[in-house]
């Protein structure tokens, strides 16, 4: 299917104009909703803004499909702890949907410290004609009412608003990295770097902890949780992902604080491979349950792992994202690019996974056939509605035309954050500033 | 970004076979390629320490690494021998090969001199580890900026050590900056965006920054890490300058 992808990006420039682009228009996140209607996306700015899918028109066959903006709403702003004498960021760290059980939509956005829930809600009508108030809202006279009348909705230009409905504060002393909703759809759990709660989301004012992995010692701490999600399906089990390279996961049926695990995945170190950076590339930026539920993906830095929820000792698949940079650790450390957070995601059917790499270069490997492919996310080498090439980087050796060679990459331009629509192969690719949206060829 | 020195080396390849020989003799020895990822994972925990709250994820792995530097040091021995090598300041593009670092264990056996070999006398571990001051640097750092949720202790000692990091401040010659500047190439220029960063995050409270090196400044200093404390005092340099 790779090959006959269709570009399609949106046309939004005047929300980030690449010109005038910021720090505060990098993209943070991007998540498509359940049914895949909607995809949202946040930045560093603290903004969110909101994509809706068009509907298919018959006269404009090529135009099936595409993504406009719907919404835009500062999420959070930023702010200062007195306490601590610190500032947080406005950054939007995460977004989650909710699933959609009536017009309104409703999604979770965080910062570092702060969860808030947000209603997203179209109105095309409004009331007309009632008997207190005039046309401007003012409040008439009651002498002056001498006939009663039906208050009646009249059609007006759609209006998308965006309303805050829950803060969750005030739980986290470190920074959130990961939010998730449960399939129980009542509760939904926030983790940061040492700790994990769980929130229902009518209220805001106390939270349950359930994994506390922050020793008594500070000194002592040699490990943080990297990520953590749901199980799609069970609602009483979660897992979490440390930067030693491990995956926990727990059963809240087991008891109220989950320190101990009852899974725990980890793969043997190859003592071949072993070198200092060895901890940091282990390290897991990502995890992900499959839709079925049966499998976990990581992420870490070279590669993309698949795990069977029945086997623990080792992936049942390893995938090298990039596994040139091998030789050039030592720059990537100094640059701190070895830190970078990279996330990955599933296609619908659980058989493609799809993550992002440097250069604008984002990967993709079919489970089943085994073939991968590298595509490019950029407005120079892509034109809207072209197909997009495979790219390759070239390895030692001699380089051929179309190859691009290790030493040329840009590191700058990094693909963090990605999202694939959960029925349909769509995805969306956040490269910095620019949002690009791809899909399957149009017949 | 990688045009700094790095050459390839690619051992694999026969046609590449003559260059990656030549290259493997002009790179600086494994022990001087760990110092250096030493020195630079120093001044990286000095630096994400003075910001009010770092990146815990980022300052865990490095210090993690620290440790098994430092751990691998202790174990052949070169803790002792190499430092004093280092005693002025450490050129940093000294490190340019990740290749040596990441050779395997088994490679690195045949290189490295055995256990105890390098100064002639084994210490026990424990007693060596607690007698090596940049060892305690890192962790003194850790404590007072990652223990966020119980009140600072080493208040009292604060004003004291302050005193003495501005003594020392006052006693560098003013030549110092540019000798600074002088050794940082262009690959260092992410420090800059995070000493900027740093200097507005801390204007609130620029003690809290200053604490953490404290304890470093009033320790007793032994030739062996001197030049970490020269980038620290440089650290503290560009904290006040700026």
């Amino acid at each position: 299917m790779e090959e006959d992808i269709d570009t399609r990006k949106i046309n939004n420039s005047f929300l980030r104009d690449h010109s005038y682009a910021t720090e505060a228009d990098i993209i943070s996140t991007v998540e498509f909703n359940h049914t895949g209607e909607l995809l949202a996306t946040g930045d560093k700015g603290g903004r969110v803004v909101i994509f809706q899918r068009e509907q298919e028109s018959k006269n404009q066959v090529h135009r099936r499909g595409e993504y406009n903006v719907y919404s835009t709403f500062q999420s959070h702003e930023p702010e200062f702890d007195y306490l601590k004498s610190l500032e947080i960021e406005e950054k939007i760290n995460k977004i989650r949907w909710l699933p959609q059980q009536n017009a309104a939509y409703f999604l979770l956005s965080t910062n570092d410290k702060t969860v808030k829930l947000w209603k997203v809600s179209e109105r095309d009508k409004r009331p007309e004609g009632y008997n207190l108030k005039d046309e401007e809202g003012r409040l008439r006279d009651p002498a002056t009412i001498t006939t009663l009348r039906v208050p009646v909705l009249r059609p007006m230009d759609l209006m998308v608003e965006a309303t805050p409905r829950r803060v969750f504060a005030n739980a986290h002393t470190y920074h959130i990295n990961s939010i998730s909703v449960n399939s129980d759809y009542e509760t939904y759990m926030s983790a940061d770097d040492l700790r994990i709660n769980l929130w229902n989301f009518e209220i805001t004012n106390q939270s349950f902890n359930i994994v506390d992995i922050k020793p008594a010692n500070m000194e002592e701490l040699t490990e943080v949780i990297t990520a953590a999600e749901f199980h799609p399906h069970h609602c009483n089990t979660f897992v979490y992902s440390s930067s030693k390279g491990t995956i926990r996961l727990c059963d809240m049926r087991a008891s109220a604080l989950c320190d101990r695990h009852t899974k725990f995945f980890e793969e043997p170190e190859d003592p071949s491979n072993r070198s200092f950076f060895s901890e940091i590339i282990s390290s897991i930026s990502d995890v992900k349950f499959s839709h079925s539920g049966r499998y976990i993906m990581t992420r870490d830095y070279l590669t993309v792992k698949v795990w069977d929820l029945n086997m623990e000792n080792r992936p049942i698949e390893t995938y090298q994202v990039h596994d040139y940079l091998r030789s050039k650790l030592c720059s990537l450390y100094e640059n701190d690019c070895i830190f970078d957070k990279f996330e990955c995601v599933w296609n619908g059917s659980d058989s493609v996974i799809m993550t992002g790499s440097y250069n604008n270069f984002f990967r993709m490997f079919d489970r089943n056939t085994k073939r991968d492919v590298t595509l490019e996310a950029s407005r120079e080498n892509s034109k809207p509605r072209a197909i997009l090439k495979p790219r390759k980087v070239c390895v030692g050796g001699k380089r051929r035309k179309d190859e691009i060679s290790v030493d040329s990459l840009d590191f700058s331009k990094k693909i963090l954050h990605t999202a694939w629509h959960p029925s349909e192969n769509i995805i969306a690719v956040a490269a910095t500033n620019n949002l690009y949206i791809f899909q399957d060829k149009v017949n | 970004m990688f045009a700094r020195g790095l050459k390839r080396k690619c051992a694999d390849h026969e046609e590449d076979l003559g260059a990656a020989l030549a290259g493997f003799k002009a790179v600086p020895s494994y022990s001087l390629q760990r110092q250096s990822l030493l020195d630079m994972s120093l001044v990286k925990l000095q630096l994400c320490h003075m910001l009010v709250e770092p990146n815990l994820c980022r300052s865990v792995l490095i210090a993690n690494t620290v440790r098994q530097i430092q751990e691998e040091m202790t174990q052949d021995g070169t803790w002792r021998v190499a430092a004093p090598q280092s005693t002025g300041q450490a050129p940093l593009d000294r490190l340019v090969s990740t290749d040596i670092l990441c050779r395997t264990a088994r490679e690195q056996l045949g290189v490295r001199p055995a256990p105890g070999v390098g100064d002639g006398h084994v210490l026990s571990p424990a007693s060596e580890l607690s007698a090596v001051p940049p060892a305690q640097v890192p962790r003194n750092l850790q404590d007072s900026v990652w223990e966020m949720d119980s009140p600072r202790e080493n208040r009292g000692s604060f004003q004291k050590s302050l005193d003495q990091i501005f003594e020392t401040l006052e006693t560098r010659s003013p030549g110092s900056t540019e000798e600074l500047f002088s050794d940082m190439d262009s690959s260092y220029c992410d420090l800059d965006t995070v000493l900027t960063g740093m200097v507005s995050s801390a204007k609130p409270g620029p003690c809290d920054g200053l604490q953490g090196l404290a304890p470093a400044a009033t320790s007793p200093l032994p030739s062996s890490c001197k030049s970490d404390l020269g980038e620290l005092d440089h650290v503290v340099e560009i904290l006040v300058e700026t």
